[in-house]
């Protein structure tokens, strides 16, 4: 195809003229060794206790005005129905494999409807009132909640269009500084990833921050201890 | 050549464009006002990190290491992404890249686009390409939207429209967008900003992003944002278009947890921006169907082959400099006649350009350092300013830099004058006697002189000076001498 090679002799002219601003061509191992020898004396782990941890993220998410509570592991699903009712939801869309416990059908769920997102539409979410997902992770030191498109997290659509997100985050999956995150998410780096701190907010009007112009503009974390 | 799209060539020089600037106090008043809160927050969020200089250097070091082996992480990049489902073009210049994705938007069958928030877009000043090929683009980044509907330029790489206060972004939206009852609170204009664009989000099937990073690792791509128009771009459209600079990659993704910590602090002051997003090719249940990533060089490989000016493609976008700077606070960025203001405009402009306009840029600034201080990614900004005026200088002889060669023949005679009491006094004497006829008092009684004459001409395009005392201090202490008090 015509534009195959247009492409290709512009890839082979940009290489080019990189090589020749760097001296040639890079040696594989060469640049590998250099990464490994860039300095890092930054902190990589926290060295706070446990409790410390939680409490940092508490607060951080705090000052997000994000809502924060504890509960034990038992007491998801009637947590859960209380912040919904404080919220005044009807309607929560839930992602493919959210543990059913956390649900509260059996605590009573005060009339609210879950429904599965098995592929709704963008204007189906958006006649949601909310959604409730888990998290692979959570970072104290930023109040930040990493979500990853796997089971119980869902697609990143669904956790975007609705105003409201409840966040189940379990007190173990929660580190205290971001590279402790990123060593946590090597794993796992190919899968769409999305960085939640806060709802969604903006400061282009006379640096007053606003909640909420495109994303959720409420946000809820229940932290399972 | 290469570094086309951006405005200077059409712009004013930096100094007649600043000298109009400095008449519009509601400008410099939002300016400064903007500033000052960003530098407060950047202050307070940076003084808790106790490790903050050894991200610093960190950063440093891993952008310093990418740049040499470009080629190597940008051919890792693309291998990956491609493997992950992403289609990888190459761009030489503006007009290449503007091409490739106007034939990708027609492709993707839709005549609309929804548009992040890309100073690269700016740059090659893809907007313009879009509409006249019939392709209309929705900016979606509530800053970017004002510029759009109001019809002017960006003036800040991170707040593009923090010149603009809240009653002037009312009179926009109520004009753009037919609301005569809008309110002037900053939540009336960011739910009318929702409202508006809400519909546009669920219907537009092609968004065109920027990136603020790739991955050479794992082909991922980065997008760092606060309100969520980003995901929404990123996440509901059929087809994504991305558009980087080649400078955009970083080697690992573990390299992410150093530029995640400086960034956001840097940029809006902020622990972590409420929203990254990072994708790799794509999703078949998640995201678009069709990801494009198109690499631009722009100039950028000109930048790269000077040793001394190489450190400009470090920068990782954060605007500190900019809200540092006290020439860009009392100017704006509109002044610097390019999508790249402030301080980093000043060095990064001239060279997209290849000096060939702009060439006032390196000139815009007082040296001071500040810039330095609060790069992250410790860019030493002085340093290639005065590389670059040094190009200036041996590069020219004509226009711009002719007139600063003047200044540089100034300064030899003013050093001539210096060394010499008898010379100096001679030209004091001279001076009060020839000022007489430029001095202008002001309200307070003070005279200023706003215009000198031939080669000195150049000191007062921008700045004012003060009046020659009438007594010196070398005349009163003398005479005081002789009355033997
Ligand atoms: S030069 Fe440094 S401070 Fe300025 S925008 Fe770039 S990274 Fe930020």
């Amino acid at each position: 195809m015509a534009t195959d090679t247009v492409t290709n002799s512009t890839r082979d002219e940009v290489l080019r003229r990189i090589r020749a601003a760097t001296g040639g061509t890079s040696d594989g191992g060469v640049a590998k060794a250099g990464w490994e020898g860039i300095a890092r004396d930054y902190r990589r782990k926290g060295t706070r206790e446990r409790e410390g941890v939680l409490a940092l993220l508490e607060d951080r998410l705090r000052d997000y005005d994000a809502r924060v509570v504890r509960v034990a592991g038992g007491r998801v699903a009637q947590s859960v129905a209380e912040m919904l009712a404080e919220r005044g939801v009807r309607r929560m869309v839930v992602p493919v494999g959210l543990p059913v416990a956390w649900l509260p059908a059996a605590a009573g769920a005060g009339g609210v409807e879950f429904v599965v997102d098995e592929g709704l539409s963008s204007g189906d979410l958006d006649d949601f009132d909310g959604v409730m997902t888990g998290a692979t992770l959570a970072i104290a030191e930023t109040g930040t909640f990493v979500l990853q498109s796997v089971a119980g997290q869902g697609r990143r659509a669904a956790t975007l269009v609705p105003d409201y997100h409840l966040c189940v985050v379990r007190a173990e999956d929660v580190v205290e500084t971001v590279p402790e995150s990123m060593a946590q998410l090597q794993r796992t780096a190919g899968l769409a990833t999305t960085f939640v701190s806060g709802p969604s907010a903006t400061a282009d009007i006379e640096m007053t921050r606003i909640k909420g112009v495109h994303g959720p503009r409420f946000l809820d974390v229940i932290l399972i201890v | 050549m290469s570094g086309v799209g951006l405005d200077p060539k059409t712009a004013p020089t930096f100094p007649m464009a600043a000298k109009a600037m400095l008449g519009d106090t509601q400008l410099r008043k939002n300016v400064r006002h903007a500033t000052d809160v960003i530098q407060g927050k950047r202050a307070r969020v940076v003084g808790e990190m106790p490790d903050w200089q050894e991200l610093r250097e960190a950063g440093r070091q891993i952008r310093q290491h990418t740049m040499k082996y470009l080629d190597f992480y940008l051919e890792e990049f693309e291998a990956n992404c491609t493997r992950a489902g992403g289609v990888v073009h190459w761009a030489r210049d503006a007009e290449e890249a503007r091409g490739i994705v106007v034939g990708l938007v027609k492709a993707s069958g839709s005549d609309e686009v929804i548009k992040i928030k890309s100073m690269t877009t700016e740059e090659i000043e893809l907007n313009t390409a879009l509409e006249a090929a019939g392709i209309h683009a929705f900016e979606t980044d509530l800053a970017e939207l004002i510029i759009q509907l109001g019809e002017d330029r960006p003036s800040h790489i991170v707040v593009p429209a923090l010149h603009k206060n809240r009653q002037q972004i009312r009179e926009i939206f109520q004009r753009k967008m037919n609301l005569p009852e809008l309110g002037e609170r900053p939540e009336d204009l960011a739910d009318a900003a929702r409202m508006f664009l809400r519909e546009k989000f669920l219907r537009v099937k092609t968004a065109v992003s920027g990136a603020n990073f790739l991955i050479a690792e794992t082909g991922g791509v980065c997008v760092v944002e606060s309100e969520g128009n980003g995901r929404m771009c990123l996440t509901l459209p059929e087809t994504l278009i991305t558009i980087a600079g080649i400078d955009k990659v970083l080697p690992r993704f573990q390299d992410l947890e150093v530029m995640l910590q400086l960034l956001p602090r840097s940029a809006t002051g902020e622990r972590m921006n409420p929203y990254n997003s990072i994708w790799t090719g794509v999703d078949a249940a998640d995201g678009p169907r069709v990801f494009h990533v198109v690499l631009m060089d722009n100039a950028r490989t000109e930048i790269l082959a000077d040793e001394e000016a190489r450190q400009t493609l470090n920068c990782i976008r954060c605007g500190a400099c900019q809200n540092a700077c006290p020439v860009y606070r009392q100017t704006g960025g509109h002044a610097y006649g390019s999508v790249y203001a402030g301080p980093i405009g000043a060095i990064l402009t001239p060279q997209l350009q290849e000096m060939q306009h702009a060439q006032s840029l390196p000139y815009a600034s007082s040296l001071c350092g500040a810039c330095y201080e609060v790069c992250p990614v410790k860019i030493n900004i002085p340093e290639v300013l005065i590389h670059l005026r040094n190009r200036v200088v041996r590069q020219n002889t004509a226009g711009v830099a002719g007139f600063f060669d003047v200044e540089a023949g100034a300064m030899k005679a003013m050093a001539m004058i210096f060394r010499s009491e008898r010379r100096f006094r001679a030209v004091q004497r001279l001076g009060r006697v020839a000022e007489g006829p430029l001095v202008h008092k002001d309200g307070q009684g003070e005279g200023w002189i706003r215009w000198l004459p031939g080669l000195l001409g150049g000191w007062t395009q921008v700045r004012d000076l003060r009046e020659m005392p009438k007594e010196t201090f070398r005349d009163w202490w003398e005479r005081r001498g002789d009355n033997g008090n």
